[in-house]
């Protein structure tokens, strides 16, 4: 067994064959002359067949690709047998150079030239300089210095690669990179990380590996061996296993121990909500209904709003779908419904509030919400944007109630209904938290203005304290509500459906602070589900306690990544 | 030896796709055509079927080129190629 320790650059451990990167082909030497038994027709000849297989093999690899890749390639192609180079350089075996030194010289001409035009044409002197060297590699009938070309899956190996070497690389092709040289900035290590592949660099002498040999890989700590052991291969099947679970959601939100954490999606009309469903998302926590008034001028019609919503629902059969009610005003102005002129609109006539300013067009859409309801499978629940007092929190369940809607619900996103949530909770069935502008009202920083983006941050401790008291309002209610029923009522459900819950690292913490399910874009499931399901529910409160407690948004972030020893596991 | 002038319609020019199609129409022909700006001398003139040296040419949108052959019974192809010159390639 032979062993390399190089530098592991992008983690990652596979086990593959190993292919060589041809060596860079060596310049025919300046002054090379014809062999004195070939006669220049006969060199011509050889060199005008060797392009034309050039010609062939490019076009060959362009029918294997797709889109730009392949004008690429085609453009190539045609460069290999172009009548300009092909002229110079039998020319120049006319006046008794070696055809390798004629093409040579032909080609470096071409190149220069085009070079010397600058812009575009400079950069099609790549081109010229390639069809140059892989004819040479043609008459000399070597390799072409490129990556190989085979069928299965392979580990290359390089004595290090250039950008225009991985121009061309097929992450379905190459499952590992191992160069004998380079570093951890050079640019195998940028693009394996690009790409996803494992990757060890400054491993010395693996070009001395024989072609085709068995080799382990771990990019992480920069082992390069043969003959992989039994040991070697299971590394290889966690390291799958866990690969699999940040490509994929299996649509099971759960934690370490078991616990129950639904992972639901953030949708905007029935294409995000096929998206999500074919994410595995276990539902829709954040159905925005925006999208079926913006633009307009006025009001959809009841027909339309009932076709929009109900294309959303039938994408999640027998599942819950949270529907947020229209959220105009602030950033999301809406010409019938919001007043442009207000000098603060972030604190203005927004969301629910729109009702007391323009009556009715909340109670249409309840009744278009719950007609769709009617004709779909989905699990509806409704909720109200920027509800800030337990009265509005009941005006909206009375709504919802006469429109036949069963599960009303509030979003708590004014730090007022989330210090208050125990009385909100009298009169609605469950809360979503929607951190974003929770953060912004808890920080008093508009969201939209990157000077304050230090302070809106939802790892501010103020935040987590907010979400936390929502939490603890829920609990409270269910126990006065215990107390008067004399019998034993659970918690109302507490979701988060704002950006920190797409954040791993932050949905552990809210996993602790007892937040109940979790609704991001459908993007961000694979990874939070991996996490979660690294630490228990005792583990997720302990961290949850900590962020809370700390002095700052950055050391909360810190103290809690450090207990999460399975992120550097993850590559996250 | 006959002639025919064309205006370059591609946005970009005779660079990139516009001149890989027309080269390869060009050496399709089987006949020789050069192609040259209509302001430049004769014998600056280039073979119509190499990228190359159409790229050398560098020739803009909206630019005229005249093409040429010593073929006399070679109007329509030359008109073909005229034709490609005029249509927008990047449109």
């Amino acid at each position: 067994m032979q062993n390399f320790v190089g530098v592991g650059v992008s983690r990652g451990r596979v086990i593959g064959p190993v292919r060589h990167m041809p060596a860079a082909l060596a310049e025919p030497p300046p002054g090379e002359k014809l062999a004195s038994s070939k006669a220049p027709e006969t060199a011509a000849a050889a060199l005008k067949e060797a392009a034309a297989a050039v010609k062939a093999q490019l076009l060959a690899r362009a029918g294997r690709v797709e889109g730009t890749g392949r004008e690429v390639l085609e453009a190539t192609a045609l460069m290999a047998t172009d009548p300009m180079l092909i002229k110079a350089a039998v020319k120049l075996i006319n006046a008794g150079t070696s055809a390798e030194r004629a093409i040579w010289e032909a080609g470096e001409s071409g190149a220069a030239m085009l070079m010397g035009l600058g812009g575009y044409m400079a950069e099609r002197a790549h081109d010229v300089q390639d069809v140059k060297s892989r004819i040479v590699a043609q008459l000399r009938g070597v390799p072409a210095p490129e990556i190989p070309d085979a069928d299965a899956p392979f580990i290359l190996v390089a004595e290090d690669l250039a950008p225009a070497d991985t121009a061309t690389l097929d992450p379905n092709k190459v499952v590992a990179l191992v160069t004998a040289g380079g570093g951890p900035q050079s640019h195998t290590a940028i693009i394996a990380r690009a790409l996803g592949l494992p990757a060890v660099v400054a491993a010395d002498g693996v070009g001395a590996l024989d072609d085709g040999a068995l080799v382990f890989v771990d990019g992480a700590t920069g082992v390069v061996s043969t003959e992989p052991d039994d040991a070697e291969r299971a590394a290889v099947a966690v390291w799958q296993e866990q690969a699999s679970l940040l490509s994929v959601f299996d649509g099971d939100g759960r934690l370490a121990d078991g616990t129950v954490m639904p992972l639901l999606a953030n949708v905007g009309g029935a294409a995000d909500a096929q998206e999500a469903a074919a994410a595995n998302a276990q539902g829709v926590g954040l159905l925005r209904t925006e999208f079926c008034f913006l633009g307009n001028d006025t009001e959809p019609s009841h027909a339309d709003q009932v076709a929009a919503y109900k294309g959303v629902f039938d994408a999640f059969p027998g599942q819950k779908v949270v529907v947020r009610t229209l959220d105009a005003g602030a950033d999301k102005p809406l010409p019938f419904l919001t007043d442009t002129s207000e000098a603060n609109p972030a604190l203005g006539v927004r969301g629910y509030r729109t009702d007391t300013s323009t009556p009715g067009v909340l109670a249409r859409q309840l009744a278009a919400i719950a007609d769709a309801a009617a004709q779909s499978d989905a699990a509806v629940w409704v909720m109200a944007p920027m509800i800030s007092t337990a009265a509005e929190a009941s005006d909206f369940a009375a709504l919802c109630t006469e429109a036949g809607l069963r599960i009303p619900g509030v979003m708590v996103e004014v730090p007022s209904a989330a210090l208050t949530s125990r009385h909100l909770f009298d009169h609605v069935e469950f809360a979503s938290l929607g951190t974003n502008d929770l953060t912004q009202y808890a920080m008093a920083a508009d969201r939209q203005l990157g000077a304050l983006a230090a302070l809106n941050d939802p790892w501010q401790p103020a935040v987590l304290a907010l979400i936390q008291a929502t939490v603890a309002g829920a609990a409270s209610q269910a126990r006065h509500s215990s107390a008067q029923a004399l019998e034993d009522t659970a918690p109302k459900p507490v979701g988060v459906c704002g950006e920190s819950a797409a954040d791993p690292v932050l949905a552990v913490v809210l996993a602790g602070l007892g937040v109940t399910s979790l609704s991001m874009t459908p993007r961000a499931l694979p990874a939070v589900s991996a996490v979660l399901r690294t630490v228990t529910l005792p583990q997720a409160r302990a961290l949850a306690l900590r962020a809370v407690d700390a002095p700052s948004a950055a050391e909360a972030r810190e103290l809690v990544r450090a207990g999460l020893p399975a992120l550097a596991e993850l590559g996250l | 030896m006959i002639e025919r002038t064309a205006t370059i319609a591609s946005s970009v020019g005779l660079h990139a796709r516009p001149a890989s199609i027309f080269a390869e129409a060009a050496g399709e022909l089987g006949i020789e055509v050069t192609i040259a700006r209509a302001t430049d001398p004769v014998d600056e003139a280039v073979d119509a079927d190499s990228m190359l040296a159409l790229m050398s040419l560098g020739v803009e949108h909206g630019e005229l080129v005249v093409l040429r052959t010593e073929d006399d019974t070679a109007a329509e192809a030359l008109e073909t190629l005229a034709r490609i010159l005029e249509t927008d390639h990047d449109a």
